[in-house]
This record gives C-alpha cells, sequence and structure tokens, in this order.
C-alpha cells in the first residue's frame, strides 16, 4: 500500500540526498571554498533568477504542460522596462508595464494552448521564437544601461544586499518558495492543477473549469519570468537583447532533477527549491574542486540522468 | 426535500436534441424523473445514454430542447449549476484522479475551503476518513484518506464514486453504468446503494445495458436505441423476461414489438 504522501516524501529524501552527496564531494574535493561563506553568497546571487522561474514552472509541469518561451519572455518584458525607465525615469511604472508584458506574453500562449488547441510544447516553440525576434527587432542589437536605477529603493528591495551579507533576490526566491509550496500543496488552485495535471476529462466533469486553470498557470509563467528579468537585470544593471538564454535548460533540469513528473499530476515545490539548488552550485563546484570548465555539461548530464532514473524507479515500484 | 409542487416531475427534459457536429446524438427527447422514483436507462452502446447523462449534468449543453429540476428551468449548463441544484453523478469513468489522495478526489471541484481558498486540509480529510468507513463500507485498513486513487481496485473505486455522490446530498442521483467491471459482490454492494437512494426517498437514474441487474430495484425503464426513446415501461406491466425479449428485437429488427 503506497500513499500519495510517502511516495512524495520519497521523492524529497532523494533529492535531499543527492544535494548532500553533491556537496560532500565539493567539500572534500576543495574544503577551503566550500567551508567559507563566499561561495554561498555568489550562489545566492546567482540561483534565484533561474530558480523563481523554476518553481514557476514546477506549476506548468505539474499541469501536464511545457513553456520553453519564458526566457524570450524575461527579455521582452524586461525590454520593456528598460526602454520605459530610460523615456520616463520612472522605475515603480516601467515595472508594472514589465510585469503587464510578463503576464500579456502568458495569456498569449494560453490562448494558443487552450483556445486554439496546439499543444503547448510545439506552441512554445513558436511563441519563443517570436518573442525573442521581437526583442531583437525592438533592440537592434543593443543593450540598455540601467546603472541610474542602482541605489533606488526599487533596486535595494530585489537586490540590494541585506546587512550587506545576504543577497535580496535570495529572500525573494525562499519567501516565493514557500508561496509555491502554499498554493499547490494548501490551496484549493493547487488541488484544480494536480486534478487537471492527473486527469483532464475527470476534472470536467468534477466541475473543474480546465481551461480557466491552464491560462492562469501559463499566464503566472510570464509573470515570474518578467520578475526574474528584473532581478537578473538589476543585478548586472544592463539589459542584453540576449538576457535569459542561458536559463531555458537550467529551469527545466532544476525542475526534473526534483522529481516533478513530466507527464502531470505530481509535482513537488520542495524538489524543484533543491534542484535550483543543485543545478546553480555545480558549475562553481566542479571548477572549485579542481576539473576544467569541460567537465562541466557532463556531470550536469549524469546527475540528471541519476536523478531522474532515482524517480523513475520509485514510481514503478507501486502498489 | 420536497421543495417543489409535488405534481411537478422533479426532471423533466422536453424535446431534447444534441448534436457533435453532423452527428445527431440525440434527437426529440421527453423524459422526466418523479420524485422517489428509480429510472433505469437501458440501450446498446451508442445510444445515447451517457450524453443524455452529461446534459443532465450540464457537462454538455442541450443543441435545443429545455430542462426543468424541481420545475425550475435550467439556463444556464453547466456542472456546479446542476451541482448546486441537488444533481449528483457517478460517471462511467468514475472521474477520479489517480495519482491523487482519497480526500483530495472526494472534494475534487468543491474542497472546503478557509478564507482565500486555501484548503481545510483537516476537515476535508476527517470527512473522507468518515465516508470511507461509513459510506464506502470499506473495512481494509489498507485504505484510508491518503491512499491514491491508483492504488484501489475497480469495485473499490466505485465505491468512492458513489460514497462522493451520496456526500453532497443530492435530490438525483445519477449512475452511469456502476456495476461495469465490478465482480459479483461488488455489483451487489452497488445494487444496495441504489436501494438505499430509494429508501431515502431521494431519486435516481441508473444507467446499464444489463437488464438483469437494473430489473430489481428500478420503478420505470426507459429504452434508448439510436438517439430516440423507443419506449418506456412500468415494472408492473413488463416481466423482467419481456424486457429482454423487447431489448434483443429492437436490437435485431430497429422495433419493439
Amino acid at each position: 500500500m503506497k500513499t500519495a504522501g510517502i511516495r512524495q516524501a520519497r521523492l524529497e529524501i532523494s533529492i535531499t540526498a543527492v544535494l548532500a552527496g553533491v556537496y560532500l564531494l565539493f567539500i572534500i574535493g576543495n574544503p577551503k571554498v566550500f567551508t567559507r561563506f563566499d561561495i554561498y553568497y555568489s550562489f545566492m546571487s546567482t540561483i534565484p533568477f533561474f530558480g523563481i522561474m523554476a518553481l514557476a514552472m514546477t506549476l506548468v509541469v505539474t499541469l501536464g504542460e511545457m513553456d520553453l518561451s519564458f526566457p524570450s519572455v524575461l527579455a521582452l518584458s524586461t525590454l520593456i522596462f528598460g526602454k520605459i525607465f530610460i523615456a520616463t525615469g520612472n522605475l515603480w511604472l516601467a515595472m508594472v508595464v514589465c510585469f503587464m508584458v510578463g503576464i500579456a506574453a502568458g495569456a498569449i500562449n494560453a490562448f494558443l494552448i487552450v483556445r486554439v488547441g496546439i499543444p503547448s510544447l510545439v506552441a512554445t516553440i513558436g511563441t519563443m521564437f517570436f518573442f525573442r525576434g521581437m526583442v531583437n527587432v525592438i533592440a537592434q542589437g543593443k543593450g540598455i544601461p540601467l546603472v541610474k536605477a542602482k541605489g533606488t529603493f526599487l533596486y535595494s528591495i530585489c537586490v540590494g544586499r541585506i546587512g550587506g551579507v545576504i543577497p535580496a533576490q535570495a529572500i525573494w526566491m525562499l519567501v516565493l518558495g514557500l508561496a509555491f509550496w502554499l498554493l499547490l500543496n494548501r490551496h484549493k488552485f493547487g488541488s484544480h492543477i494536480l486534478f487537471v495535471g492527473d486527469n483532464k476529462e475527470s476534472s470536467r466533469m468534477m466541475g473543474i473549469n480546465v481551461e480557466r486553470v491552464k491560462t492562469i498557470v501559463f499566464m503566472q509563467m510570464g509573470f515570474f519570468a518578467a520578475f526574474a528579468g528584473i532581478l537578473s537585470t538589476f543585478e548586472v544593471t544592463y539589459f542584453w537583447p540576449s538576457q535569459g538564454q542561458g536559463y531555458l535548460l537550467t529551469t527545466l533540469a532544476a525542475v526534473f532533477i526534483g522529481g516533478t513528473s513530466v507527464f502531470g499530476g505530481m509535482g513537488t515545490i520542495f524538489g524543484t527549491f533543491v534542484g535550483a539548488i543543485i543545478i546553480g552550485s555545480l558549475e562553481a563546484g566542479i571548477i572549485a574542486i579542481g576539473l576544467t570548465g569541460f567537465w562541466i555539461q557532463l556531470i550536469y548530464g549524469l546527475i540528471i540522468m541519476v536523478s531522474v532514473s532515482i524517480y523513475a524507479m520509485l514510481l514503478k515500484k507501486r502498489g | 426535500m420536497a421543495d417543489h409542487s409535488p405534481s411537478v416531475p422533479l426532471l423533466s427534459m422536453q424535446n431534447i436534441h444534441k448534436s457533435f457536429g453532423e452527428v445527431d446524438v440525440l434527437q426529440a427527447i421527453d423524459f422526466n424523473v418523479t420524485d422517489n422514483e428509480i429510472i433505469a436507462l437501458v440501450g446498446d452502446n451508442g445510444a445515447g445514454k451517457s450524453t443524455l447523462i452529461k446534459i443532465i449534468t450540464g457537462v454538455h449543453p442541450p443543441t435545443s430542447g429545455d430542462i426543468f429540476f424541481k420545475g425550475q428551468k435550467i439556463t444556464k449548463h453547466s456542472v456546479s449549476r446542476s451541482r448546486s441544484l441537488g444533481i449528483e453523478t457517478v460517471y462511467q469513468e468514475r472521474a477520479l484522479a489517480d495519482q491523487q489522495t482519497l480526500w483530495r478526489n472526494v472534494f475534487a471541484g468543491r474542497e472546503l475551503t478557509r478564507k482565500f481558498g486555501f484548503l481545510k486540509v483537516k476537515e476535508q480529510r476527517a470527512e473522507t476518513q468518515n465516508l470511507i468507513r461509513k459510506h464506502m463500507g470499506f473495512t481494509s485498513k489498507a485504505i484510508n484518506t491518503e491512499s491514491m486513487v491508483l492504488s484501489l481496485s475497480g469495485g473499490e473505486k466505485q465505491g468512492v464514486a458513489i460514497g462522493r455522490a451520496l456526500y453532497f446530498e443530492a435530490d438525483l442521483i445519477i449512475l452511469d453504468e456502476p456495476t461495469m467491471g465490478l465482480s459479483l459482490s461488488e455489483t451487489k454492494k452497488v445494487l444496495d446503494f441504489v436501494q438505499n437512494i430509494k429508501d431515502q426517498g431521494k431519486s435516481a437514474i441508473f444507467i446499464s445495458h444489463n437488464i438483469y441487474y437494473v430489473y430489481p430495484v428500478a420503478d420505470r425503464f426507459v429504452i434508448l436505441d439510436r438517439g430516440r426513446i423507443a419506449g418506456e415501461f412500468c415494472k408492473k406491466d413488463i416481466s423482467q423476461d419481456e424486457l429482454v425479449e423487447k431489448m434483443v428485437r429492437l436490437a435485431r429488427t430497429g422495433s419493439l414489438n
């Protein structure tokens, strides 16, 4: 007899074990680096950019859907953010419009998926190119310097250093992690996401508005892509037209090594959170223990293969 | 429960048509259910039984025609609307989600919530626990509120679907092929449950293509054939064998007599 709770606990214990294993390796491999705060400071400043999107993506995957367009949504909304800030000098206005662009982009995805009926993987390949194309056309290859935003209140609450040591974005990821956990596990909407991801027809018969659930989930993905865009742009105080491109696979990898099922109906926010930490520490860790950068992808691949194999085996032993 | 005049039927469907694209699934259906009546809706596969049910429950709107429940015309067709009127359904597909716990399945689509839509998880678990022991009659310790649906047997799944319908205290309970794929003892349980609906003064529509199962519990038989009502019989007017004979003749010749 297996309950959903036990199954989820097993996944979460496994991913925690993978994290512990990876860190043990790092600490043994280079105790000097991994017993000092500096490396963790650096992780706390970089992981949240894709970690926050991975949290939002967990809902999309739990729904049994996929979104490949979020790096482009990030770039498009942040481009508009930069343009409006430069034109008006009003950071708050820029932020509000940036969020609106993110949500609108999510709504376009939802329209193609829910109304037109294109599978989400295919639809978001289209919008991924389309939104990135819009960025290229509007930006004409030029970046936007945002140094003027530095020191503003908004800047401080987004990427300031709390007490001079803790990057604010790490607090955002922590708070959002908690909020997403509550939403998925303790909220009516989370229950609907699980039910729709598990069985669309049953959901319809039980009176759940499947279309509405999907639309909201894709819109929140757009929103959090925009938010991650603001954070990452603030951090370097510069907008590049290629912004976000490196986040596609790290974000998806965080969700999947976290244990969320690609078939939908089952998702773990805790797993994604830990998965993001693993993915975000690998690069620096691999270099720190003395391997060259050529090893990075190989080890990424290895960790993904091992963790998803563990999950597949856990799921197979049912009954 | 009789918050409508006794002369008005509980459910009345008048001249219902339903087509999906070019295909006419239901044509000119007139169908009534009165208080405390068990109706057996019988017919071959593809006769339109499930579509008729999905119209009553609000999954599909009718293409044309009127539906009255307790004398009140239903203008807005949705699952939640039908439910709030007092129509519960046990679907053939059971409408369960395999990987979810029983406490999520029982309350799917109408969760018990506190402020801002947060779930009352404790209450949902307690009510589910109650339901499992009392109504579903599960004595096995292996089944609890945390069980995933995929770990249950077919009969147990049906028990969950029926228990769920019972929990929400409907006036009309619709059972779509509830005995399909069940063992004899599980089937007996389902039939007991239908009798239970009758004893509680409520009404039910029992869909089946097995006359032997529905005959003992039903008051009236409505035969559906290729989207039309081919005939209606009260139990006192027809024996089980005559009914079977008519069904066989209908399948062979397309006519009841």
